[in-house]
């Protein structure tokens, strides 16, 4: 693993990962993983299937609490804080730290509800109206919605789904955004939305973006992870991470063999 | 790398011989041969059914008027009705729906989003639908030991609340399976969704996935009631009276009235030898039946009055 630090220095992270292993049951799914994310900034996690890239974030908002075989070993502090001590509400977190879905899952309600559920069950005191205009504006759907908010979220196309889906985890006002391939069920140009909407998000909050598409983690990311799998004694595959950095460099110039070959399209 | 279209040209591969052998015309004939027999099989099914109920219609529809729906049972065929039959069905059902749709929706809400695949999970699983499968007089000895014995001072003994409860404990298994399966018609993603944007599992349960699993949850419930409306065993087990003559006040009094109901009507003029009683059957069973089309009409209703629209 070649962890550069002289050539990502950070002097303020929000989230950082050590040696961060996942189980699922007894196999190792992930190993020592460690990555540290800059405020305001978009991290690519990249690689081929079954590497662990999506394991590794659905253990950045604790999400693989709910796979009842899950275990992590190792600690990932968010804001200098171990999210896996006991200390940590799973629930409260995620509410600063939200994600969207490979495949859009909007809530079988309203557009309205469908952003307003998420702050009514955290206890949103506030003007519902103006939080949801703002959200969808946030999220680059306003103009596109605001004269249907009565509308089932289902009846939009699969773009504004997605973008309906980036506006619920907005309405929350979080920190950081998880973003698990929210693209790869999309048409181009609503891909090219929500890339721009990535960009645009940036500045207010830090984003995680798993992808499949090397391009697309060049077009949005500021630091790219590659993570790679390598087959297990048992049978299995175990996942790790082979080089975290800036992207241009992980494109043009990284330090490993395995990644030169993976951006360059030569295996996986 | 070899491309498809090079491969074919691989001596090994090659197609010389034509090794296949469609046969089509053979091949829909066996798809029409069963085509007729799964048309034959519902054919079979349906006149089954429809000589029952021309059948009981022929005997019974002369029956039925306004005397026979209003009247109590008698012993002479031409005075007797089944009001209190009637009445005391649907104070039976209404009470058992009462029971049995919060116990079973919760007992499968608790199975299915709390604590899913969990060993203990497993063996109620096993425990329940062996419970689904157990033939419905024993539930009757059962009601008659539990609810007419052991808790008489509560249910004042062979009354309405033990009837009732005796049928909850019937159809109580097939809610739970039913819950289960419309929970878990609903996706994951949607779970996963609320929990994402910081709700409790009992949030996500209560505004994600149990809205959208209601219309099934409803439609099971309804289709195990109408089970329990033309239970006999269970009832004539606990001792309930084929002769009532009165209508239990409509109050909580009335849960300790003795009671007949529809099913154990129709059993007892069956079985008697004059010609009369029959056709007095035919008619309750009728009337019984309209309760039953009525019941899975408001289920069907109710689903589609749910049913989230996309």
């Amino acid at each position: 693993m070649a962890f550069n630090s002289s050539s990502v220095t950070m002097t303020e992270v929000v989230l950082s990962l050590r040696k961060l292993n996942v189980f699922y049951g007894s196999s190792l799914a992930v190993r020592d993983v460690n990555i540290d994310i800059p405020p305001n900034q978009v991290v690519a996690f990249i690689g081929p299937s079954g590497c662990g890239k999506s394991t590794v974030l659905r253990c950045l908002n604790r999400m693989n609490d709910l796979i009842p075989s899950a275990r992590v070993e190792g600690q990932i502090f968010y804001h200098g804080k171990d999210i896996y001590d006991k200390v940590v509400d799973p629930v409260d977190l995620r509410r600063r730290i939200g994600m969207v879905f490979q495949k859009p899952n909007p809530f079988p309600k309203s557009i309205y509800d469908n952003i307003a559920f998420g702050a009514r069950i955290n206890g949103y005191k506030g003007d519902m109206d103006e939080l949801v205009e703002t959200s969808l504006r946030k999220a680059a759907l306003w103009d596109e919605v605001k004269d249907q908010l009565k509308k089932s979220g289902l009846a939009l196309s699969g773009g504004q789904q997605q973008r309906l889906c980036i506006a619920r985890a907005i309405a929350l006002q979080p920190d950081v955004i998880l973003m698990d391939e929210p693209c790869s069920a999309l048409d181009p140009i609503s891909t090219l939305k929500v890339e721009d909407l990535i960009h645009e998000l940036e500045a207010q909050y830090t984003i995680v973006i798993v992808t499949h598409n090397m391009q697309q983690a060049s077009r949005v990311s500021d630091y790219t992870a590659f993570f790679n799998a390598e087959p297990t004694e048992k049978g299995g595959k175990v996942g790790y991470l082979v080089e975290y950095d800036k992207t241009d460099k992980i494109f043009n110039s990284p330090q490993e063999q395995a990644t030169q070959e993976y951006v360059s399209g030569r295996f996986g | 790398m070899t491309l498809p279209s090079q491969a074919f040209q691989d001596d090994s591969l090659d197609f010389k011989e034509l090794k296949f052998f469609p046969d089509l015309p053979k091949r829909y004939k066996i798809d029409s041969v069963f085509k007729f027999a799964s048309w034959a099989a519902v054919v079979i099914a349906l006149s089954v059914l429809s000589i029952l109920l021309i059948e009981v219609a022929i005997d019974g529809l002369s029956m039925i008027n306004w005397q026979f729906l209003t009247s109590y049972p008698s012993r002479k065929p031409a005075d007797a009705g089944i009001l209190s039959p009637i009445v005391g069905t649907i104070w039976v059902m209404v009470l058992v729906a009462l029971f049995s749709f919060p116990i079973g929706v919760g007992a499968g809400i608790f199975l299915e989003e709390f604590i899913a695949d969990s060993f203990l999970e497993n063996v109620i699983e096993v425990n329940i639908a062996n419970l689904a499968a157990v033939p419905s007089i024993i539930y009757g000895l059962l009601g008659l030991q539990v609810f007419v014995r052991w808790l008489f001072p509560l249910t004042q003994g062979r009354t309405i609340i033990s009837g009732a409860l005796t049928l909850t404990l019937l159809v109580l298994p097939i809610i739970i399976i039913a819950t289960r399966e419309a929970l878990r018609a609903v996706p994951g993603s949607m779970r996963q969704a609320g929990f994402a944007l910081g709700a409790t599992r009992w949030q996500v349960v209560r505004d994600i996935v149990f809205p959208q699993a209601l219309p099934g949850i409803l439609t099971g419930t309804i289709l195990a009631l109408s089970r329990g409306i033309g239970e006999t065993a269970p009832l004539i087990t606990i001792g309930a009276l084929t002769y009532v003559a009165f209508l239990p006040p409509l109050s909580l009094e009335g849960l300790h009235s003795t009671f007949s109901v529809l099913p154990i009507q129709i059993f007892n003029w069956v079985s008697r030898p004059q010609q009369e009683f029959h056709l007095l059957a035919a008619g309750a069973i009728i009337v019984l039946m309209v309760l039953l089309l009525a019941m899975n009409g408001i289920a069907i209703y109710l689903r589609n009055r749910f049913q989230i629209t996309r």
